[in-house]
């Protein structure tokens, strides 16, 4: 199980590992290529779009092309990119910093992937049968239902796959801060990353299915001629933008929330200082979460659900800039008299602050919804979103990766490369979006394939798509950065960072069973309060004795590729029914036997484990 | 220990709970429960967004009979109480006779089903009442369609833990499943009285 036996091991040993894992760690790796891949194909999404609206009246793209790749460009960024590499961190350190050998549900996490996996696979699929999805990442009705194709069938039923991974990835989190907490983690230590997460997982939990509900819908009214958003026949097409916000706003705060957290790692770990007003920040993340499912109504201002109702839900949305604000003095107040490092996370962080803060204040000016009448579908919406999105949660998982890599891998990524990225990404980003707030107000309508000459729109675009070529060529900076450091492969010790939290008190990477002796947590910041007042070494709460591992399984793999099989019959029906057949027979047998087979796990004996080191970072 | 969980009789007073494993399949369920929620949740708000708007084609007042639905009530209400025996009974470490009152439960929700099924084709072929009449249509057999089909799944579960363990009886390894599955029951019973009430008597006299 050591990692030189996987070194040794032919490629077909290691693909076999992968993909039977139940391994939080190994999962965290699966999640971080699926999501840097798919990252990747957004972001060239992204420069096309770029290169197409360099200059007006463009024929780069013919118009139809532009709207799949447009559509596909934000959802696979937010669902296939994004999503996954948050997953990717929470497995990756999550367990680690609450001091737990385990998920809760190994097997259930890595059914999450599987379906995430094969959800995003069949989305791309459409790219070679006919065309991709073609209505925007939101898939509005009625544009949606009548979209010519299989496009959106494509959209629906991937998304519908990757989402049930999704719900599973958030209860297994949800189970696994209240279940599996180490002697003396309390809630009021866990790591702002554990609690952004956790909390995050509520989120999930309880936005998803609505979306899961909206799919549905969607799917019944293309493909069985069902009447949901149908006027003719009764029908009502807001009924989707109800059930995409009801979620899609929540999913905004499951994106940012994790980001937030990696920050309240990041900050205090390089200003050598404990979180400043701890305890608001957790009030302030459970404030945001729980205002946020007030707020969907802010993207429909002008659909015409009333003055009064656009009141509430103004005054709801702009609440939310309270806690948000709290956070933001935090994370200042954590800099204030430090002793700071400026280590390439720590830069991702400063970076990171007064970008959000903008952000925010045009989420404000959105919020109010008279004026929300003149920026609605602007290039102002555009900017706003990336200015969160990118400035917070892009920035947040590379500053995460980046602080985590060793924990990882076990390498350092070379720091001036990072700054490198960090530099050309944040430029290029500014470049490519602060203009577009001024286009927008200039009018500019989003999702426009082209637009006309003179109307003082050209040089604004032009430097937009310089932009985009720096965060471009930062991104492959980061890549190749990764690629050279990997083959390297040069060893840092578990505590590269001399950092607070559990996850750096084990070594880089972590065995198997992560902790060989649960470990004993006296206060915020377990592994400082060591430094400080102890030997440096985390105090184990048990003695030796045998640790209970769970067995590998192709189960999770096996389940989610019976929907992936069945989407298809669902998708072209004729004498491709038997797709579907197939398909969900393949995915209940694999759950019935899931159920009836008794899978008790193993154990790993005292004896072998005395014969490892004593488990510390050293 | 890992082969423990195996082993019947003798067990503790709540097996359900006795283990780890055990506590945390407990608690994910019922978050997974509270994701139900929400599904169920957006699927009576569509139709109550949607109840209405017939398009020319049946109305609920023409079609709904209260008789039919009734006995259905009852059905799915007493197998929740026979669910209850049997967890009842687990919680006793009396195997047979928690299997005797799943059989019950399995039972009356088959009848449940099948009467379902009934009232589908009585719609549909009584009525020309179909999946794509009217938005109405569509709603409303979305709805209690997902409702079927989670009784439907209940259903499995029970006969197929039932089969499984027939032979070797409770243990701390089993007895977790068993609990969640009449969790689940329990939830499906919950979702249709509200079926009840906002689809057939709101249909009937709203
Ligand atoms: C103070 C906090 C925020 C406020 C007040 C706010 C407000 C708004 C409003 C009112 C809109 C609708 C604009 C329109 O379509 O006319 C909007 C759009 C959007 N916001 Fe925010 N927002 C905030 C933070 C965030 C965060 C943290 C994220 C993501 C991490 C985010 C992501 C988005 C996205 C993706 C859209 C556009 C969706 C679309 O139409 O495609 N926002 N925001
Ligand atoms: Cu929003």
């Amino acid at each position: 199980m050591s990692t030189t036996a996987n070194q040794k091991a032919g490629i077909g040993s290691v693909l076999w590992d992968y993909l039977t894992t139940v391994d939080h760690k190994k999962i965290a790796i699966l999640y971080l290529i699926g999501g840097m891949f798919f990252f990747l194909v957004g972001g060239l999404q992204a420069m096309l779009i770029r290169i197409q609206l360099i200059v007006p009246e463009n024929e780069f793209l013919s118009a139809q092309f532009y709207n799949e790749v447009l559509t596909m460009h934000g959802t696979t960024m937010i669902f296939l990119a994004a999503m996954p590499l948050l997953f990717a961190l929470m497995n990756a350190v999550l367990p680690l910093q609450i001091g737990a050998r385990d998920v809760a549900f190994p097997f259930v996490n890595a059914l999450g992937f599987w379906l995430f996996f094969f959800g995003g696979i069949f989305l791309n699929i459409s790219w070679f049968t006919g065309g991709a999805p073609d209505a925007g990442w939101t898939a509005y009705a009625p544009l949606s239902v009548f979209s010519e194709g299989h496009g959106v069938d494509y959209y629906s039923i991937g998304l519908q796959i990757a989402g049930f991974g999704t719900l599973m990835a958030g209860i297994n989190f949800l189970v696994t801060v209240i279940n599996m907490r180490a002697p003396g983690m309390t809630y009021m230590r866990m790591p702002l990353f554990t609690w952004t997460s956790f909390i995050a997982s509520v989120l999930i939990l309880f936005a998803f299915p609505a979306l899961t509900v909206g799919l549905f819908l969607l799917t019944f009214d293309r493909l069985f001629g069902a009447n949901f958003f149908n006027p003719d026949m009764g029908g009502n097409a807001i009924i989707w933008e109800h059930l995409f916000w009801i979620f899609g706003h929540p999913e905004v705060y499951i994106l940012i929330l994790p980001a937030f957290g990696v920050f309240s790692e990041v900050i205090p770990a390089f200003a050598k200082k404990r979180l400043f007003g701890y305890s608001s920040m957790v009030f302030a993340t459970i404030l945001i979460a729980f205002l946020g499912f007030m707020v969907w109504a802010h993207h429909m201002f002008t659909v015409g659900l009333g003055p009064i109702a656009n009141s509430i839900f103004a005054v709801a949305t702009m609440a939310i800039a309270v806690p948000t604000g709290i956070k933001i003095f935090n994370w200042l107040f954590t800099l204030w008299g430090g002793q700071i490092r400026m280590t390439s996370p720590m830069v991702f962080a400063l970076g990171f602050i007064p970008t959000f803060t903008i952000g925010g204040m045009t989420g404000v000016m959105l919020a109010s919804a008279a004026a929300d009448f003149q920026y609605h579908d602007s290039y102002f919406v555009v900017a706003h979103f990336h200015y969160v999105i990118v400035g917070g949660v892009v920035l947040g998982i590379f500053a995460g990766l980046i602080y985590w890599w060793p924990k990882m891998f076990g390498t350092l990524l070379n720091e001036k490369l990072n700054h490198w990225f960090f530099w050309l990404f944040f430029i290029g980003f500014h470049l490519t979006f602060f203009l577009q707030h001024f286009l927008g107000l200039m009018g500019m309508p989003r999702r426009y394939w082209t637009y006309l000459e003179g109307q003082n729109l050209d040089l604004f675009n032009l430097i937009s798509t310089i932009g985009a070529f720096f965060m471009a060529v930062g991104t492959l900076v980061f890549l190749y950065n990764v690629v050279k450091t990997q083959m390297k492969g040069e060893k840092v010790s578990g505590d590269p960072w001399d950092a607070r939290t559990l996850e750096w008190s084990i070594p880089s990477p972590p065995p198997f069973y992560n902790f060989k002796q649960e470990p004993l947590v006296r206060g915020l910041d377990p592994l400082w309060i060591e430094k400080m007042q102890g030997n440096g070494k985390i105090q184990p709460a048990e003695p030796l004795g045998d640790i209970h591992m769970p067995n590998r399984s192709l189960t999770p793999f096996m389940i989610s590729l019976g929907l992936f099989i069945a989407g298809f019959g669902i998708m072209y029906q004729g004498g491709m029914w038997v797709l579907a057949g197939i398909g969900f027979a393949t995915t209940l047998g694999s759950m019935l036997y899931r159920s009836l087979k008794d899978d008790i796990g193993y154990h790993v004996h005292k004896e072998e484990l005395e014969e490892e080191g004593d488990g510390s970072n050293g | 220990m890992a082969e423990d969980v195996l082993k019947s009789g003798d067990l503790p007073e709540n097996p359900e709970r006795a283990t780890l494993e055990g506590r945390n399949k407990f608690m994910g369920f019922w978050f997974f429960l509270g994701g139900e929620t929400v599904l169920f949740a957006s699927l009576f708000g569509t139709f109550l967004a949607l109840r209405n708007s017939n398009a020319g084609g049946p109305a609920a007042e023409d079609i709904f009979g209260l008789g039919l639905v009734f006995i259905m009530t009852v059905l799915l209400l007493t197998s929740s109480l026979t669910s209850v025996y049997a967890m009842y009974h687990m919680k006793n470490n009396d195997f047979k006779k928690m299997q005797l009152w799943l059989g019950i439960t399995v039972v009356l929700g088959l009848g449940f089903l099948g009467m379902e099924i009934y009232e589908f084709y009585h719609y549909v072929h009584g009525y020309e009442f179909g999946f794509t009449t009217s938005a109405f249509s569509s709603a409303f057999y979305t709805l209690v369609g997902f409702h079927g089909a989670h009784v439907a799944f209940g259903l499995s579960w029970f006969v197929a833990l039932m089969i499984r363990n027939a032979k070797r009886g409770l243990n701390l390894y089993n007895a977790p499943k068993f609990y969640i599955g009449s969790l689940y029951w329990h939830f499906i019973d919950v979702v249709w009285v509200f079926i009840f009430t906002v689809v057939y008597l709101l249909g009937k006299v709203g």
